[in-house]
């Protein structure tokens, strides 16, 4: 029984930015795909603010739920300081889909640590494709910034070992049986992603 | 409903650990599930909940759950609870006991052990309590073996007439996997038929049950040789060969693809026979379990030559890359190619977990902060724990569920020559003293201590994400519920009614003065708030605050409330009048979080904090 290759995905964020409910639909539509999965995350005490990482190992079948320090294929960021935490989880070749929001701390505001400065310049390392993409000003223009989740996942749709169309599908299918009159505005928001992706 | 319910057998479905033994503890026919909210167990019970056909309940802690899930097993029904593992420890007394008069209808205890210590005040190993209370227990890997494994224990307790432990950890709890789902089974419930050989412990028949006890475990270990749930994997790199338990097999898996184990699912007692007869065949024999070297220590007595803990971490969990490197150097493998990795990442400011904007503990720490010096705060489980940290530190300890009262009550006791001058307080939330603080409390007034007890009602148990309790009004499926009076409560535990004052801890100045008064006056006396956790339907989000540009002085007092909407808009180097530097902190207050909480109002001094004109109550959270 050999470890088959599995596609690694790292979601990063914010307590309450929706990164496990990303990496729940990620898994979702490469499980209708016919892919084994697993999905992991630490959130622990940081329920709110804290930072939440995700893991997503896709595959024909998926031991170890845990993607080995190094090995990701693919980091979501969805804020621009947590991608730079975890960035050096991805491995060389691999590549960095990331909201370039800044969510800032109260240990920052108040003075104990500061932000670092150009996040986004520093997360451009050498064998890396980066992509960065406003999420917030996104869904925003949109009329509400809970869309930004969506956007995030039409950026990183076509880096994906599955088509955008079915990470679509899944997110549509899950408004209209929530939230029906939300359907519409998500597939608006996940088709701006995917369009930003291309050009960022 | 849960839309699960509506699955057909067969159909295959993404869950979590803790959801896919919710599935099999309703298709094993079960009839009563009782638990107590505990990371990372919490979702099982609120799973469960959401489906039909069996009494599910929250129960005011551990151990009355426990008994609820025996009675019902005494009655001839498959009966179920779930904690995680220092819940097990309060529940241990009837536990110590069940193992002698054993289960009728299956009877399974679910025990998640948080390793890593994502969210709990220690890390132990949950398996010990096999051994000590002879008891088997089974490990499942991953969401299908958590699901086919819970099953098959009802079954293995009926078998064997014994409760059965699951033992989960955080990484099978919260990891989600495909589970293929089956069909519920109904059973019927004889009822509860009086035997006092069986059930009533006295000395005389509890004497005549220890042997029983022990036999059991004997035949258990006969069994444990055949049991299907215990497999072995061949394996051509016969350098070494593994015996391993829980998801550390994944990880072992991952790292050796081609070598010959043994995945115990029945982890207790050990199948000798069988590990024997694997370290015939190998260079050497590893144990990898998570925590504690349990079966190498077994196994080494037992006379086998194994590596476990020698070489392996004793502490956290068990990832491949944490195992492979010290292992290769056990069978002389060179360790391969170093695969390249990128430049180590710059290190980002923490993010600690903090109270939320509005939380009404922020008015509590703020208060205590302001009293620092005069007061000893011992603290208990749950959000107000994060009172310990930037920018309050008000809050001295935290060990296990009510434990507060009971430590405040021996600080007074000991007199201490630094605490003379000091008042002792205990603070906790709602949930928290109906689970163990009662009892406390009721030994503060029998022993005449003197300590004032703040009990932080907010309606709710907030730490693991909002369940019901006794205090809530609500049970577990949200339906109304009786609802205990805490004043009432405190006043039949013997708490003077003068000593008794609800306080509304946004009124930071009432808050002050009521807690102020209370620890002068020398008798116990206990302090309500009566405010809800911002994340629950009773909270009322009010108009949105600014803060005046002009009217600011830069003084930083509201950011030392530790409210997160309040953020600074800048620092600004100055001098004061007596010509020494300072640095005035110029604040602002984010409109999308404010929720018009007024604390920080009556933090200025400088009136520099009103309602944003013509602001809408924000909406509801994202």
């Amino acid at each position: 029984m050999n470890a088959l290759p599995s596609l690694n995905i790292l979601v990063c964020g914010i307590g309450g930015q929706g990164v496990m409910t990303a990496a729940e639909i990620l898994a979702q539509a490469a499980i209708d795909h016919g892919f084994d999965v697993k999905k992991t995350e630490i959130a622990g005490m940081a329920q709110r603010g804290g930072v939440v990482t995700s893991h997503v190992r896709i595959g024909p079948r998926v031991l170890s739920p845990v993607i080995a320090p190094g090995t990701a294929d693919l980091l979501a960021g969805f804020e621009v300081a947590e991608a730079l935490r975890w960035s050096d989880q991805v491995r060389p070749g691999g590549r960095i889909v990331v909201n370039t929001q800044q969510l800032v701390p109260p240990v920052v505001t108040g003075g104990l640590f500061s932000y670092p400065e150009e996040p986004l310049a520093q997360l451009r390392a050498p064998g890396v494709a980066v992509t960065a993409v406003d999420a917030a000003d996104i869904a925003a223009a949109l009329g509400d910034r809970r869309l930004s989740n969506s956007v995030m996942l039409g950026a990183m749709a076509d880096a994906l070992p599955f088509p955008a169309e079915a990470l679509e599908e899944k997110i549509v299918a899950r408004f209209q049986a929530k939230k029906p009159e939300l359907a519409a505005l998500n597939r608006q928001a996940f088709a701006a992603g995917r369009k930003a992706s291309s050009q960022g | 409903m849960n839309m699960l319910v509506k699955d057909e057998a067969g159909a295959r479905r993404l869950l979590s650990g803790d959801e896919a033994i919710a599935r099999a503890v309703w298709e094993a026919g079960t009839r009563v599930a009782a638990g107590y909210p505990g990371t990372p167990a919490t979702e099982i019970l609120e799973s469960l909940a959401q489906y039909p056909d069996l009494h599910t309940q929250w129960s005011v802690n551990e151990k009355v759950a426990f008994e609820v899930a025996l009675g019902a097993s005494m009655a001839g029904a498959r009966a179920f609870c779930a904690m995680k593992h220092v819940g097990l420890n309060v529940a241990s007394d009837p536990l110590m006991t069940v193992t002698l008069t054993g289960a009728l209808g299956g009877l399974v205890v679910a025990v998640a052990d948080d390793v890593g210590q994502s969210s709990s005040q220690n890390e132990q190993d949950s398996r010990y309590w096999g051994r000590f209370a002879h008891l088997p227990i089974l490990e499942p890997a991953d969401s299908q073996e958590a699901y086919e494994m819970t099953k098959r224990a009802f079954e293995l307790s009926e078998q064997f007439e014994t409760l059965v432990i699951v033992r989960l950890t955080t990484r099978v709890c919260h990891v989600k996997a495909l589970v293929t789902l089956g069909a519920r089974e109904e059973r019927k419930v004889p009822g509860f038929a009086i035997n006092p050989a069986r059930w009533v412990m006295v000395p005389g028949n509890a004497k005549k049950r220890v042997p029983l006890q022990l036999e059991r475990e004997k035949k258990l270990a006969a069994f444990a040789e055949s049991y299907d749930l215990t497999v072995e994997e061949a394996g051509d790199d016969r350098r070494a060969g593994f015996v391993v338990s829980g998801p550390a097999y994944l990880h072992l898996r991952e790292a050796f693809p081609n070598a010959p184990l043994i995945k115990l699912g029945l982890s207790y007692p050990l199948p000798l026979g069988r590990i024997r007869a694997l370290a015939a065949t190998v260079g050497k024999l590893v144990v990898v379990e998570e925590t504690e070297p349990l079966i190498e220590t077994e196994l080494r007595a037992a006379g086998l030559a194994v590596h476990g803990k020698d070489i392996l971490p004793r502490i956290g969990e068990l990832t491949a890359d944490i195992i492979a490197p010290p292992i290769r150097a056990l069978i002389g493998e060179p360790e391969p190619p170093k695969a390249e990795t990128l430049p180590p990442a710059p290190a980002v400011f923490p993010r600690p977990p903090t109270l939320c904007a509005a939380c009404p503990h922020i008015g509590v720490f703020h208060t205590l902060f302001a009293m620092r010096k005069k007061v000893v705060i011992m603290g208990d489980i749950g959000c107000y724990t994060l009172g310990a940290g930037h920018p309050w530190h008000a809050l001295d300890s935290c060990i296990s569920m009510g434990a507060a009262v009971g430590m405040a009550l021996g600080i007074d006791k000991a007199g201490g020559a630094s605490d003379a001058r000091k008042a002792v307080l205990a603070v906790m939330g709602d949930s928290t003293f109906l689970h163990m603080g009662m009892q406390g409390l009721l030994n503060i007034v029998y022993n005449r201590g003197n300590v004032t007890t703040l009990i932080l009602d907010n309606r709710t148990t907030g730490m693991t994400g909002g369940q019901n309790h006794p205090g809530t009004g609500h049970e577990i499926h949200g339906e109304e519920a009786p609802r205990v009076d805490f004043a009432r409560l405190c006043e039949a535990l013997g708490v003077k009614k003068e000593r008794i004052r609800l306080v509304d801890p946004y009124d930071l100045n009432g808050l002050f003065r009521t807690i102020r008064d209370e620890i002068k006056v020398p008798e116990p006396s206990v302090v309500i708030t009566n405010q809800p956790c911002t994340l629950i339907r009773e909270f009322v989000r009010r108009e949105p605050h600014q803060v005046l540009e002009d009217k600011c002085t830069g003084c930083g007092s509201c950011m030392d409330l530790g409210c997160p909407a309040i953020t600074v808009r800048e620092r600004v180097e100055k001098t004061d009048y007596a010509g020494r530097p300072y640095e005035a902190t110029y604040t602002r207050i984010d409109a999308r979080a404010c929720t018009g909480c007024t604390m920080c109002v009556a933090a200025c001094n400088h009136g520099a904090i009103v309602p944003v004109a013509g602001a809408k109550a924000a909406g509801s959270c994202c």
